[in-house]
């Protein structure tokens, strides 16, 4: 267990070194599409800000570079071929340093598949009339009881949610509070090893140093919610090509995080197999002419396909739009059941706020509003990232939820389990650090 | 109909290409690369080329031109030197030695070297040299002020009240007004002398001079062979005693040969043989 952790640890020393340096790399590798953007942290400067607050601390950083390729290698959320995504990666971080001008060294990564499974743990420790401490915020994490992952399962995000002092329970931070019990929720996110072994691998090939790893549901959660929903409670919804993330955000924490490995690339296959066109076409007639809702006009909206094929009547045909929105919808349709059945057995309704943020590529698809309203519920909107200081124009929609999310999340972390020390009596065999602990405590 | 495309290029940077466009991001590369580089480049160039003898002696030859050109600018000429403070004897004698041939250029004029020949002289305490506008030589000399004379085994000198050597002289009579002093070491003790000769005034029609002893006590000569011995300290006050005594009981005017002051407790005389001899005739009768 503890092992386990010293490569989050590790990263969350990176993370240090590249705040110290200033410049960051933000690294969402999605199935469709692969984002860059660079960061500049300039230590809290707010430049000519009257009256207006800086946008709730997020101007701690800039963006001073951006790029986006199309994700090659990708499948699902994972990487697949491994040297495809090192060329996609290579691509972006080329041109995003040349737009920023800037070598950068150090890169947060998230990405969107490897099978993400949400747990919730509690620990409780006996504190017997004393003040928390920050050693018994770790001893109580740690007292966690962590279930049995799984093969080759590692820990993605492991943070603490709540907080209970004895019959006081949501509290955010207990530190320095009185009590004889102190109880703790954890939120644990695993995610298949290999997968975040390939991003490793992957990252480093690019001479880049990882400094931490996120899921992009989470990402995108942070970027998408507004303040309120995050702290009431609700569910961002990030439909990207391959894979299509669930995060729910309860107190401003996430508590509960799954994926569905369908999206719009499926969406984009069924057009091109139903129709025969190649993909390239299918993805152009799907951004151009797609949508969810049929009406009268739709049949007599026609859409030409071309082809390279040689034969002059397979190369000119054409199809009504409502053909095209036969075949779209129930892939979505599809795609929000089994956001359904996740949310359903989340525990979704329990929540006392039940709204539902729709973001990601895919989410643009005209109709899908009413479409998801039907499905999930009355509270659905369409979310945008935030804006954040110097995000290029192209790299505000919501296919950006995710890399906005994940620059806010490196400027301002979550406390997740391995940011604490690990108790002392945790240390397997480490006797001399026990017993230089057991003085300074006694001493 | 289309035409046949060839497959595209991978549009991804390839690992070499990449790790290149991130070196040249680096700062450090790129300052060495647009800076360092080149001037190492232009100073090693430039290096080489001096280090050849050929363009050693190209070198050699521009640069005398220039100062050359520079040195016959007529700006730069010095055409005449001033000599201030001096007498004529020595400006002339500073003519003389630094033997300057005018008009002169301010580049070949060495101040410094001007300043320490002129410095050389005896008589010159201090000299200031300066190129005045309008391209002349200004040399502000101080003199030294003969305060002694001074004989010594090698002849007659002048010499200041610090005791450098003004001048030589041929003889006493180049300087009648100066006090004389005598004997090796005198010039080393001239203020003392100074003030013994100014205590001395009374008797200034009588001393003949000053005479330094072992060279560190002063006796005055006075004419008709008398002496006055003093003491290493308090001389001065040993002379106004003895002036007191003259003048009391006229010591000066009897037949004393030496007046001998080196104990100021106990002043001792020397008789002169006619005084010696009537004192022991006196003494004769005494007994009877």
């Amino acid at each position: 267990m503890i092992d386990l952790y010293e490569i989050q640890r590790a990263m969350r020393q990176m993370r240090k070194a590249a705040m110290q340096r200033g410049v960051v790399a933000i690294l969402d590798l999605g199935t469709s599409q692969t984002t860059c953007l660079i960061l500049r942290f300039d230590g809290g400067h707010v430049p000519g800000t009257d009256g207006v607050g800086p946008l709730a601390g997020q101007s701690r950083f800039r963006v001073i570079g951006a790029a986006t390729t199309r994700s090659r290698g990708m499948r699902f959320g994972e990487i697949d071929v491994m040297q495809e995504t090192e060329r996609a990666l290579r691509t972006v971080v080329q041109a995003a340093q040349k737009m920023a001008q800037v070598r950068v060294d150090h890169a947060i990564a998230c990405f969107s598949g490897a099978g993400p499974r949400s747990y919730g743990l509690a620990g409780q420790i006996d504190l017997s009339g004393e003040s928390v401490r920050e050693a018994d915020i770790a001893a109580v994490l740690a007292s966690c009881e962590v279930p049995d992952l799984g093969p080759d399962r590692t820990v993605l995000h492991a943070q603490p949610v709540n907080f209970a002092l004895d019959h006081r329970s949501g509290l955010t931070d207990p530190r320095g509070q009185v009590g004889n019990t102190l109880a703790a929720d954890l939120h644990l996110l695993s995610v298949d090893a290999g997968v975040v072994r390939n991003l490793l691998h992957c990252v480093k090939r690019c001479d880049l140093e990882l400094a931490g790893i996120a899921s992009s549901a989470y990402a995108s959660g942070i970027a998408a919610l507004v303040e309120d929903e995050q702290s009431i409670g609700a569910a961002c919804i990030d439909m990207g090509g391959g894979t299509t993330g669930i995060s729910i955000f309860m107190r401003g924490h996430m508590i509960y995080a799954d994926s569905v490995r369908i999206g719009g690339a499926h969406v984009t296959s069924d057009i091109s197999k139903g129709f025969g066109i190649s993909l390239s076409l299918a993805e152009k007639i799907k951004c151009y002419h797609g949508g969810l809702v049929p009406t009268g006009r739709d049949d007599r909206d026609m859409i030409e396909l071309t082809g390279e094929t040689g034969d002059w009547e397979h190369d000119r045909r054409e199809i009504s739009r409502s053909e095209l929105i036969g075949i779209m919808r129930p892939r979505v349709e599809e795609t929000l059941e089994a956001v359904r059945e996740r949310l359903d057995a989340a525990g979704f309704e329990a929540l006392p706020s039940q709204k539902i943020v729709l973001t990601g590529g895919a989410s643009q698809v005209p109709g899908l509003m009413g479409l998801a309203a039907r499905m999930l519920g009355h509270q659905v909107r369409l979310g945008r990232p935030l804006r954040v200081q110097g995000l290029p124009q192209a790299a505000t929609g919501p296919g950006f939820s995710a890399a906005v999310g994940l620059s806010m999340f490196a400027a301002h972390p979550q406390d997740e389990w391995w940011d604490f020390e690990i108790p002392a009596e945790r240390y397997p065999g480490r006797s001399l650090r026990r017993a230089v602990k057991w003085l300074k405590e006694n001493w | 109909m289309c035409a046949v495309r060839s497959p595209r290029e991978d549009y991804a940077p390839s690992r070499i290409a990449y790790r290149v466009n991130r070196l040249w991001l680096s700062p450090v590369f790129r300052v060495a690369t647009l800076w360092l580089l080149p001037m190492a480049v232009i100073g090693g160039g430039a290096g080489l080329w001096a280090s050849q003898p050929g363009s050693q002696e190209l070198i050699q030859n521009v640069r005398m031109a220039v100062m050359a050109r520079m040195r016959d600018q007529p700006d730069f000429q010095v055409k005449q030197m001033a000599v201030r403070g001096a007498s004529p004897e020595l400006t002339r004698e500073i003519r003389r030695v630094l033997a300057l041939e005018f008009p002169v250029s301010v580049i070949d004029l060495d101040l410094d070297a001007i300043r320490v020949k002129v410095s050389a002289f005896d008589a010159v305490q201090h000299v200031e040299a300066h190129i005045v506008l309008g391209g002349a030589l200004m040399l502000d000399v101080t003199q030294r002020a003969p305060a002694v004379i001074w004989r010594n085994a090698g002849g007659l000198a002048l010499l200041d009240e610090e005791g450098h050597r003004v001048a030589l002289a041929e003889r006493r009579d180049a300087a009648p007004e100066l006090p004389l002093i005598a004997a090796a070491g005198a010039e080393r003790a001239i203020p003392e002398a100074l003030a013994i000769v100014a205590a001395a005034a009374p008797l200034r029609d009588r001393m003949r001079g000053l005479v330094r002893q072992g060279e560190r006590r002063w006796d005055v000569a006075l004419t008709g062979g008398q002496v006055i011995q003093l003491p290493e300290t308090g001389a001065v006050e040993a002379l106004e005693r003895v002036l007191a005594m003259d003048e009391a009981g006229d010591l000066l005017g009897r037949d004393i040969r030496i007046i001998d002051m080196r104990n100021p407790a106990r002043p001792t005389i020397r008789l002169g043989d006619e005084a010696f001899a009537y004192l022991k005739t006196l003494r004769g009768l005494e007994k009877g």
